[in-house]
């Protein structure tokens, strides 16, 4: 199924004690001279939080930079909808928090399987990050007396939460899309809009170029430069149902796997236990309901099965709150991937609600009674808002139905400390690489992670490459882009002149239920080993009954889909292939032949303590893994407890 | 629940490429579930013309939760259709009664030319903001967040600006297409909280500069914006956005 390499992957991480890394790494750091950034390019691959961010402070270095984006601004990537908020430690409620403590938090709601040096880094800085927001007209939530404020968040036990409402994500993301925009009209950052990325020039080894379709009118051009810095997010997608945006795709990010860069930890995936259910077979995208809902809201099941009562008629007593049951010390607030699987549990047991059975309950009552509708308004309202017009239900009056959905892809092209992947040049940042979360994210750090790798890492480390690359131009007529050019075009030839029979979306639908159902919530051997011939045979069926209708030389949103599909359908095989591979039960990834007698993950920290990068050798081909061993010089992996 | 559907005609704007001519066709769906959300209605109507050999109605989206401001959509002569503080993607079939031809259109105004059947180009607000919609703070000059108090209540002012999620939706109802809902949503956010202030006047001379360059039209005041506005700003901006102007044209240091 695949082989091991001998190797063992160097993550780059400096010597010295943990504090110190960081500050001693950026000393150590070469230097590009001011007078010189001008002179070195830099493409900038998707434009949310990590990309924007990243784009727009590498523009007020003074480099050169090209920004890509596939919608038609870059203020509407995905990061947009993030919800609920971005932690830092300032530790503002004096509730005791610091930097060790969200460190600690971090590694330890990823389940000991993210890099130490990277999750303490991303706790560093993450206050200037608020600090930076602030300075560009962010408008946090603030106190009275004009303070920021902050809420609590899952997996934590103080109020390090900032937020803007329930729109911190945009408010974050305009923050640095306005930030980009001022690069823009400075000349140092040019945008391109409506492109998306279908291949990576590699020229001697090094991450030089891209091939891009111009969406609006189906051109494709080939653009150079001396780095790449890839922000692409998740693969979530690949589920077909998620919260991710319809257009969240794999594509970049597998291009630059099939040419050589490794694909780590995939098989790390979010469910995130706060979303509305499916209703039809219709359904396009679930709608998540932010996690900061669990501040308020009480999660519960009827204590008897088939209980059809409306929920107000169902006495206390006969309530199965069952987060604050198994959970005592976190209740309501216990992370996603063990709040996804309590869930699970109480629905397979036949306790769920709704017509599906595919239902929980979210429940205000006790709040709205404690503080009143127009508290929990001002804090939810947007949310309550929404749920009402997706479900036609009234939140305030009757509980949310709510239920897991795939939210975010923990797993990425791999990193060394640098944010560099094994191909130099090739840098990836935010929800694209693997680095920060390990094998389960807490929440409002997502944000953090972003704007940490665009702000506050890559202006540094990107100077360090340049300074010593020494490769020249590359010119866009030169034989590794013609090559990556021709690659694209015959690949939209062939995927234009299939003319089978199925839609795209059959095809993405299809490969979701079949990903969702056995790699999804709950993973066995059994049922992972009879999904891969299956995403085999469904792949090959793509490739010969696949109807795209239309032509390239035009906006064409079929073709955009169909090179998605045909991308995740690669991915997909990845995916199961490591959650095989991986004989443990850790976060987000539950094989359910690993677990404690509560049905608690159940880690293997002798054989899996470590990050498993894929290397790919042809589609259908057993991949190579490359190894990362976790070193833990600082915390001692142990079982997660939440109770 | 109930399993409700609904037959409808759909007139929908079909245009092949920026310079094609375009029109109306007519599309009949039946057993559409009151349910979906009116861009998975459209999702049916189009795997439906892809097995029928046709290619799909062109339409912009992507978050499908109201908040990317990529969904447009002209619905029976109203941006984002009839449901107030609602996006497209967000506006659900049980809205409609059965029988209904429902007519669906690109965002109609010059700035923002068709690219294909129900997708525009809105790239004039990219260049709005270019023009002053920031605060000129390089990454890694922030003071600690809390050294300048921001009153709770100026911050929420800022945020119900802030919240404009850049679809269009204004420019589109308004009969002039003009921008000056978007311009001032930002104008009044930044120039509100105290970050904004150094450059207070010349964002608010250069957003207004570049909004006539790109050949919005002038506000008269009729609030077509305000109520087509999926994200609720207030027209109390555009208010702001004048008064904004005004100083800046007498007191500015130009």
């Amino acid at each position: 199924m695949f082989r091991v390499a001998s190797d063992t992957l160097n993550s780059r991480v400096p010597a010295g004690p943990l504090e110190q890394k960081w500050d001693k790494h950026r000393f150590n750091l070469k230097l590009v001279n001011p007078a010189n950034k001008r002179k070195y390019s830099v493409i900038v691959v998707g434009t949310g939080l990590a990309g924007g961010s990243a784009a727009a402070s590498l523009g007020e270095l003074g480099y050169s930079v090209k920004a890509f984006c596939f919608q038609d601004s870059p203020r509407r990537a995905h990061s947009i909808a993030a919800q609920g908020g971005i932690n830092a430690a300032k530790n503002y409620p004096n509730d005791g928090d610091s930097i060790w403590r969200l460190f600690y938090d971090t590694i330890k709601g990823g389940d000991y399987r993210a890099r130490e040096a990277n999750v303490y880094r991303l706790a560093q800085v993450a206050n200037n990050i608020i600090d930076q927001c602030v300075a560009q007209g962010v408008p946090f939530a603030r106190e009275y007396g004009g303070t920021l404020a902050n809420r609590s968040f899952g997996g934590a036990q103080l109020s390090r939460t900032f937020y803007c409402r329930g729109q911190t994500g945009q408010q974050l993301l305009l923050g640095a899309y306005q930030a980009l925009m001022r690069q823009v009209s400075t000349g140092r950052v040019k945008m391109f809009a409506r492109r998306e990325m279908l291949e990576l020039i590699v020229s001697n080894g090094a991450a030089r170029g891209i091939v891009v379709r111009n969406l609006e009118n189906g051109k494709l051009e080939v653009h150079t430069a001396d780095a790449v810095v890839l922000c692409t997010g998740g693969y979530g997608n690949v589920y077909y149902l998620s919260t991710n945006a319809k257009g969240c795709n794999v594509t970049a990010s597998w291009r630059c796997h099939r040419r050589g860069a490794y694909f780590a930890n995939p098989c790390y995936t979010q469910i995130h236990p706060t979303c509305i259910p499916v209703s039809g077979d219709y359904q396009s995208k679930l709608t998540l309901m932010s996690e900061s809902l669990r501040n308020d809201g009480r999660v519960w099941v009827p204590k008897n099965k088939g209980d059809h009562r409306a929920p107000g008629q169902i006495p206390d007593e006969e309530r199965d709150y069952y987060l604050e049951r198994r959970y005592p010390s976190f209740g309501n607030l216990a992370p996603r991937d063990i709040s996804s699987r309590a869930a699970k549990e109480r629905t397979d047991a036949g306790y769920g609600v709704g017509e599906s059975g595919l239902a929980v309950f979210l429940d205000f009552r006790d709040a709205i009674a404690r503080d009143g509708e127009d508290v929990v308004r001002k804090k939810y309202g947007n949310l309550f808002h929404m749920y009402e017009k997706i479900t036609a239900e009234n939140p305030y009056k009757v509980p949310m139905r709510i239920y897991p959905a795939v939210h975010y892809t923990m797993g990425g092209l791999w990193v060394d400390y640098n944010l560099m992947s094994n191909l130099p040049g090739l840098y990836v940042l935010g929800e694209a690489n693997f680095s920060d979360h390990g094998a389960n994210r807490l929440g409002a750090s997502a944000l953090m992670q972003g704007l940490s790798d665009g702000y506050f890492v890559i202006p540094y480390t990107i100077g360090d490459y340049l300074a010593g690359a020494k490769h020249g131009k590359l010119a866009e007529d030169a034989p590794e882009c013609r090559a990556a050019l021709q690659d694209a075009e015959a690949r939209i030839t062939k995927l234009l002149s299939v003319n089978g029979r199925r839609t795209v979306d059959s095809f993405h639908r299809e490969l979701g239920l079949l990903m969702w159902d056995y790699c999804g919530m709950a993973r066995t051997k059994s049922g992972l080993e009879a999904t891969i011939p299956r995403i085999r045979a469904l792949r090959e069926e793509f490739w010969t009954n696949v109807r795209v209708p239309g032509e390239s030389g035009t906006l064409n949103q079929s073709l955009e889909k169909a090179g998605r599909v045909a991308d995740f359908m690669e991915f997909a095989e990845l995916l199961a292939v490591d959650a095989l591979h991986r004989n443990e039960s850790c976060g987000g990834h539950f094989r359910e032949e690993y677990q404690t007698e509560d049905g608690e993950a159940a880690r293997d920290d002798e054989n899996y303590s470590y990050v498993a990068a894929w290397e790919f050798q042809g589609a259908g081909n057993e991949p190579v893994l490359h190894r990362e061993p976790l070193v833990f010089e600082n915390v001692k992996p142990s079982t997660r407890s939440y109770k | 629940m109930s399993s409700d559907t609904l037959n409808l005609t759909l007139r929908v704007w079909r245009q092949a490429g920026p310079d094609k001519p375009g029109g109306f066709c007519d599309y009949q769906l039946d057993g559409v579930s009151t349910h979906m959300s009116f861009l998975e209605m459209l999702d049916v109507l189009n795997e439906k013309l892809i097995a029928a050999g046709d290619e799909p109605v062109a339409f912009d989206h992507d978050c499908r939760e109201g908040i990317c401001g990529m969904c447009s959509l002209m619905i029976n002569g109203q941006a984002h259709g009839p449901d107030r503080g609602t996006t497209t993607c967000q506006l659900h079939m049980r809205r409609f009664a059965s029988g209904e031809t429902i007519t669906i259109e690109p965002w109609r105004a010059t700035p923002f030319p068709v690219v294909r059947d129900l997708v525009v180009n809105r790239s004039a607000f990219d260049r709005i903001i270019q023009s002053g919609g920031f605060v000129s703070v390089n990454t890694g000059n922030a003071p600690d967040g809390n050294s300048v108090p921001v009153p709770g209540n100026r911050q929420e002012v800022a945020m119900d600006a802030a919240a404009c999620i850049g679809c269009g939706a204004c420019v589109a109802a308004c009969k002039n297409a003009s921008a000056m809902l978007f311009v001032s949503a930002k104008v009044s956010q930044l120039s509100i909280l105290p970050q904004g202030q150094p450059e207070r006047s010349a964002r608010v001379l250069g957003m207004v500069a570049q909004m006539d360059k790109e050949g919005f039209g002038s506000c008269t005041n009729t609030s077509e914006c305000e109520a087509a506005c999926p994200a609720e700003v207030s027209v109390s901006h555009i208010a702001r956005l004048n008064r904004e102007y005004m100083k800046a044209l007498v007191f500015a240091d130009r």
